[in-house]
Order: structure tokens, then C-alpha cells, then sequence
């Protein structure tokens, strides 16, 4: 992978609320650096709309639209074609919404937005949960995994649901996905992100201590696991039609990554098994996508 | 310019001569025409609008949310169920004292499916911290959505304009249509307080805490509470520009009436006729029009009604278990005041029912022979 310089300014100030360890506050800071101050971010309900903090004060050192939970692009939109309006092509407007915003929730509007193809970076930060609300499960959550509504009598009974190939068609010019134990990855798609016109979609996965019921120091290590046992592959899709993989050669069996969170803590031999197989049928999904 | 046009089309031109730059909208009938019409002119390069054409009414709202914040002229329109829809998102503009002018056009709510007029929608919507102004004709129509962002851009509230299903939306009227120049000197460009400006990064709509939300709130009553001076001065104006007024309320027919009824929307214009007619023959009544709903004119009423006995009201909607919704305010208004005339609350005309001549002569009737309603709900028309 190329060497890429992270920009040193900081727009993700001190006194954030996010929690010690936060996958998404260090998702956050690499975001902000590389999209720079010409930046408007449109926030639907997550963790970011607390984390910066409580009124008058707040942790963004760029515009921050907080938006209702629905409604990330297309108030994101609206935000746009006022800038259009006011003959402003330079200033990025971005959207930062949960897997919860974005794959539950926020999906129409997210839909609309990109069949329309606005001129929108949306970023999904991805916790595989309502971790605002004190983590329930989303179509985000994997397959066995313990949340609060799917507890481990009854864990989640759906695979996670694939919102990146429901993005790409929409034949959006551009999509990837990005975690931070990638920092140069992540930087470099969020920079090529920025210089496409059109709606694009960056699916960042962001591990969430609390939620996961993992070490508050392991998110780097986890987000690097999640994509080395395949259940988070690090790729890209160009109009909706070409792919690029950045192949992890470190293949790990998903019990590395599952057995580090207590969120799996309860599933058996088998079940690590079933998830295994899952892991390993979305992989070929996306080879023969990729391949097609 | 005198143009024969539906209340929809008038609709159109007051969004033209506005020169809104952001529409968003989603169709649903009886509105639909305006969202066509408004494509049509902004295809045909006439309007330079950017109209986003969303996949619902909650991002229709949330996109001109978006868009006001990004400091420029919004519009939308909808009805009904796209109202209900909006619901969190009216609550959203006000909140964040976005100046969005919208358009409902009156239609009840399913079930059953029904597309004709009734005003629960709008009414429905009454706590979500918008203006509401009911319209009687196209001209007005037209005329009050050139007010209303004059008035939502004053005091940083949005403005809700309302008008009958059919009876306005798809009636040709003759329409006194202004010249842009006119509007103009009379509708300056929008300047936002807070416009948003990357070099002087802000955040928008932060969470708030117990110690200052209450403050935020205080402030939107506040800005409710100027909109009876602000609105008058902004009509009289527009009375010396264009020779046209309509005040937050209007009382029509004989001076002194011991009966006064009190109606809103096209109802109105038929209540005129009942009630020149009435006077001819001698009977001592008067007709109030409501305009403004929100902030109700509790003013404006009282000192219109003095000498009044009693007060019929027929409302063209519904709050179930309450009865109609003007009368419910009116009756609220009157409470802390010294004369009170007893208030005749009759509902009629839901789901487009017509509410004929002979109906309102009914309602003036009923109330003059009695004292005091027999029900609190006077169910006027209804097939029991
Ligand atoms: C319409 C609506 N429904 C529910 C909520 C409550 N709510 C706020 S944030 C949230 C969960 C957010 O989950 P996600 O989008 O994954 O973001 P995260 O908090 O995990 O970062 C919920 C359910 C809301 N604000 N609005
Ligand atoms: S709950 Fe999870 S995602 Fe939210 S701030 Fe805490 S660690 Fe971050
Ligand atoms: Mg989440």
C-alpha cells in the first residue's frame, strides 16, 4: 500500500465525549483531516450527536448541520443545492450517519439521494448497532451477535445486511469501505472520494468498546482482525461496476476476531462455524461481483 | 396582470415572484399541480430554481431544512398524509427558526381514503411551531404566500399557507397576478442572521441541556407573539403596494350583531352570501373570517366580537374527542375575558362534504333560537 501523508491539522477538538477507546472518534479525526475546513457535515442521530458535546459548546472545528435521524441525505441535499444556489462548487458537503442511519433507518432518503446521484460524501460509520441508544441491534449487527433486543437466548438470527452492494446499485461513481487500523487506506479513499462529483459512499468500520463488550484498547486491533478473517473486506467499487479489492494476505479464521468481543462470547464450536461459513459465502459474493 | 387560474396555479406564481431558489417536494393530490406546474417552469428555464425531487415529504421537509440553513429562499407544498408525514420534520424548522414557506392544501386523512377537502391535516400540525394562514380565494392565495416569507424571514419561524382541496386547488378564479418588479420592492432577497460559512465554522441544532433548552423554547413563543405586529404591518404594506389586504381576521356584515359566525377557507365566501342575505331580511348577524390559526388572534377576535352574544363556528375538521378545532381554540381564547358569548361549536363538511348555503343558514339558525348549544358538538349535515 502507498505511503500517504496525514494533514496534521486537527478539526476534531478537545473535550469530546466519545468513549475511551472509541473506533469512531479516531474514525473521526482521520476524517476530518482529510476532508479539510471547506467541509459541511450533515450528522443524523448516532453517538456524533452527543459526542461533540452539549450547546453552546461543540468538539467540530467544521460546520456541523445536526439533522433528525431520517433524514442524512437529503438534508445533506437540501444543504447542497442551497450552496449551488449560492454559486458555491468548492465546499464539500458530507454526511456522517450510523449503520442505523444508514442501512435501517435513513436508507430511503440514502436511496433517493444516490438514485439522484447528489453531489454528497456519505460516510457510514458502521458500530454494527444503535450504540446511541444503548446498543440494539440494527441490519447492520452480524449474525449471532448479542445485542440488547437480540440477547444470547435469542441472538441476531440475520447475517448483516450488504450496503454496499445495495450502494453500487445505484451505480454511484464511487464507493469503498475504509476502517482505521487502514489509516493510509481510509485517507487515501476519503481524498479520492473527494475529488468525484456525484454521490459517494464510504462504509467505515468503526469497533465500539462498550457495544462490543471488547477492550477499550484493542479497536485498532480489532478493526485490523475484521478485516484480515474477511468479515470487513477493504474495497472499492467505481460506478457501481468496478471493483478493486485490497486483498489482506494475512487471512485469520473469524475466531480471532469473534473470540476478542463479548458480544460472541456465547456462541459454541458450531455456531463459530455457521459465522465462519457466512464470512466465507460473502467473501465469494464479492469475488464474483468483483469478477463480473 | 389579471390571469384566470386554478389556486394551485396561483400557488405556482406566488412561488415564481418570490424567486425561492430551493423547491422540494413530493406529489400527492390535491397539491399535485403545483409540483407540475413548477416543474414545468423551471424546465422551461422561466424559474431559476434547483428543484429536488425526493423520494417522500420527510425528505422534502428535511432537504429545505437543509437548504434554508444553507441561507437560501425555500418552498415546498403537500396535503394530508404528506403532512402527517413531514410531522418531525415542521417540528425540526421551527425548532431551528427556519423561515420555510409551505403550502397545504387542505385534504383529510385516511382511513377511509379520502382526497377532498377537510382541515384536520393542517390543524393536526397546529403544536409544531408553524404560522398558519388560511386563504378564501386565488387572489389571496397568491397575495399570502407573498407575505408569508416576508413574515417567516422577520421573526424566523416557517409559515404554513392553506388552502381548500378543489374548491381552491382546481377552481379557475380570475387572479390579479403583480409584476416582478412590483414584488420586488416589495420582497427583498433573504439574508440570513447565521448563514453558514466555512470560514467561520458553527454547528447547527446542538444537543442542549435541561439548564437551556426551556430558553430555546421561550424564544420560539416570543417570536409567535410578534407575528400579530409584524404580520399587520407587513399586510398593510402590501394593502398600499397593491391595494389588496386581508388582516389576521376579517368581520363582514351588520355592524352591531347580537349572532357572529366564525368560519375559515372557502367557507367563508359562502357564509358572505348566507349572511348579506340574512340582513336583507333584518336578522342582526355577522360573519367573522380566520385567517391566521397560528398564533391564534385571541386579539384581533375579542375586539371583534364585542356586543356578540353568541358565537357559531363551523369547523371543517375533527380532533375526536374534543370536537372542532377552531371552536376548541376560540373557547380557550374567550376563558380569561371579561364578556364571554357562548360559543356554538358545529362541525361540518369533513371529507369534502359540502358545506352548502342551506347548511350555514341552518347553523345561524340553530343558534339564534337557542340559548345556549345543546351539545357541545354540533354536528351540522351529518346522516345519523
Ligand atoms: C425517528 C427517530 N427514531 C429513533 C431515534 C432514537 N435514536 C437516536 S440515535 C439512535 C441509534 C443510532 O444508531 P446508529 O445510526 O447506528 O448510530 P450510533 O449511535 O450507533 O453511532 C436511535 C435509535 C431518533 N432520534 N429518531
Ligand atoms: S458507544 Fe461506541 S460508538 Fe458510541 S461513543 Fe461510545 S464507543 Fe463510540
Ligand atoms: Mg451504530
Amino acid at each position: 500500500m502507498n505511503k500517504i501523508k496525514v494533514p496534521i491539522t486537527e478539526n476534531l477538538g478537545h473535550g469530546h465525549l466519545a468513549c475511551a477507546g472509541c473506533g469512531a472518534a479516531i474514525s473521526m479525526r482521520l476524517t476530518l483531516k482529510a476532508l479539510g475546513e471547506k467541509t459541511i457535515m450533515v450528522f443524523p442521530a448516532s453517538c456524533w450527536s452527543i459526542v461533540p458535546g452539549f450547546w453552546p459548546y461543540s468538539s467540530y472545528r467544521i460546520t456541523a448541520v445536526h439533522a433528525g435521524f431520517v433524514t442524512g441525505a437529503a438534508t445533506a441535499s437540501g444543504v447542497r443545492a442551497a450552496l449551488d444556489v449560492r454559486g458555491d462548487d468548492e465546499t464539500l458537503v458530507a454526511v456522517w450517519a450510523g449503520d442505523g442511519g444508514t442501512f435501517d433507518i435513513g436508507l430511503q432518503a440514502l436511496s433517493g439521494a444516490a438514485e439522484r446521484n447528489e453531489n454528497l460524501l456519505y460516510i457510514c460509520n458502521d458500530n454494527e448497532g444503535y450504540m446511541n441508544t444503548g446498543t440494539q441491534r440494527s441490519s447492520a449487527t452480524p449474525l449471532l451477535a448479542w445485542t440488547t433486543t437480540t440477547p444470547v437466548m435469542q441472538p441476531k438470527e440475520n447475517p448483516k445486511k450488504d450496503i454496499m452492494a445495495i450502494m453500487a446499485d445505484h451505480h454511484i461513481p464511487y464507493a469503498a469501505t475504509a476502517t482505521i487500523a487502514y489509516p493510509e487506506d481510509l485517507i487515501r479513499k476519503l481524498e479520492k472520494a473527494k475529488g468525484i462529483r456525484g454521490t459517494r459512499f464510504i462504509h467505515l468500520f468503526s469497533p465500539c468498546p462498550p457495544g462490543w463488550k471488547m477492550a477499550s484498547e484493542q479497536s485498532v486491533k480489532i478493526s485490523r482482525l475484521a478485516v484480515r478473517s474477511r468479515i470487513f473486506p477493504l474495497y472499492e467499487i467505481e460506478n457501481g461496476r468496478d471493483y478493486t479489492i485490497q486483498e489482506e494476505q494475512r487471512v485469520v479464521p473469524v475466531r480471532e476476531y469473534l473470540k476478542l468481543q463479548g458480544r460472541f462470547s456465547h456462541l459454541t464450536e458450531k455456531d463459530i462455524e455457521i459465522t465462519q461459513a457466512n464470512v466465507d459465502d460473502t467473501w465469494e459474493r464479492l469475488l464474483r461481483r468483483a469478477r463480473c | 396582470m389579471k390571469r384566470v387560474i386554478t389556486g394551485n396555479q396561483a400557488v405556482a406564481y406566488g412561488v415564481i415572484l418570490s424567486r425561492v431558489d430551493v423547491v422540494s417536494a413530493y406529489p400527492i393530490t390535491p397539491q399535485t399541480t403545483i409540483v407540475e406546474e413548477l416543474s414545468e417552469l423551471i424546465a422551461s428555464g422561466r424559474l431559476k430554481t434547483r428543484f429536488l425531487k425526493v423520494e417522500s415529504e420527510h425528505s422534502a421537509m428535511a432537504a429545505l431544512i437543509g437548504a434554508s440553513t444553507g441561507g437560501v429562499r425555500c418552498f415546498t407544498a403537500t396535503s394530508s398524509h404528506g403532512l402527517a408525514y413531514m410531522h418531525e420534520m415542521l417540528h425540526w424548522a421551527s425548532g431551528a427558526r427556519l423561515p420555510i414557506v409551505m403550502v397545504n392544501v387542505n385534504r383529510a386523512i385516511g382511513p377511509p381514503w379520502n382526497i377532498w377537502s377537510d382541515q384536520s391535516d393542517s390543524l393536526s400540525q397546529r403544536d409544531t411551531g408553524w404560522i398558519q394562514l388560511y386563504c378564501e380565494n386565488n387572489q389571496e392565495v397568491l397575495d399570502t404566500i407573498l407575505q408569508a416569507y416576508l413574515i417567516a424571514e422577520k421573526v424566523k419561524l416557517p409559515v404554513m399557507v392553506v388552502l381548500d382541496a378543489f374548491v381552491l386547488s382546481h377552481t379557475s378564479e380570475p387572479v390579479e397576478v403583480p409584476s416582478m418588479e412590483e414584488v420586488d420592492s416589495f420582497l427583498p432577497p433573504f439574508c440570513p442572521d447565521y448563514p453558514i460559512d466555512t470560514q467561520e465554522p458553527r454547528a447547527y441544532s446542538v444537543i442542549t441541556m435541561p439548564e437551556h433548552f426551556m430558553e430555546f423554547r421561550y424564544k420560539i413563543q416570543k417570536a409567535m407573539e410578534e407575528v400579530p405586529d409584524v404580520s399587520k404591518k407587513v399586510d398593510d404594506e402590501f394593502r398600499s403596494r397593491f391595494g389588496r389586504g386581508y388582516g389576521a381576521i376579517e368581520r363582514y356584515g351588520k355592524e352591531e350583531a347580537e349572532v357572529l359566525l366564525m368560519t375559515s377557507g372557502t367557507v367563508t365566501s359562502t357564509s358572505r352570501t348566507v349572511i348579506r342575505k340574512l340582513n336583507e331580511d333584518g336578522l342582526s348577524v355577522a360573519g367573522l373570517k380566520i385567517k391566521r390559526f397560528r398564533p391564534f388572534p385571541s386579539e384581533e377576535i375579542y375586539g371583534a366580537i364585542k356586543g356578540a352574544k353568541k358565537l357559531a363556528v363551523i369547523d371543517r375538521n375533527l380532533s375526536a374527542g374534543v370536537g372542532g378545532i377552531f371552536a376548541q381554540e376560540l373557547r380557550a381564547s374567550l376563558y380569561p375575558r371579561e364578556e364571554r358569548p357562548q360559543v356554538f361549536g358545529f362541525v361540518s363538511g369533513l371529507g369534502g362534504r359540502d358545506i352548502t348555503p342551506e347548511l350555514i343558514g341552518q347553523a345561524i339558525q340553530y343558534t339564534v333560537e337557542h340559548p345556549q348549544p345543546e351539545e357541545e358538538i354540533l354536528w351540522l349535515g351529518l346522516k345519523r
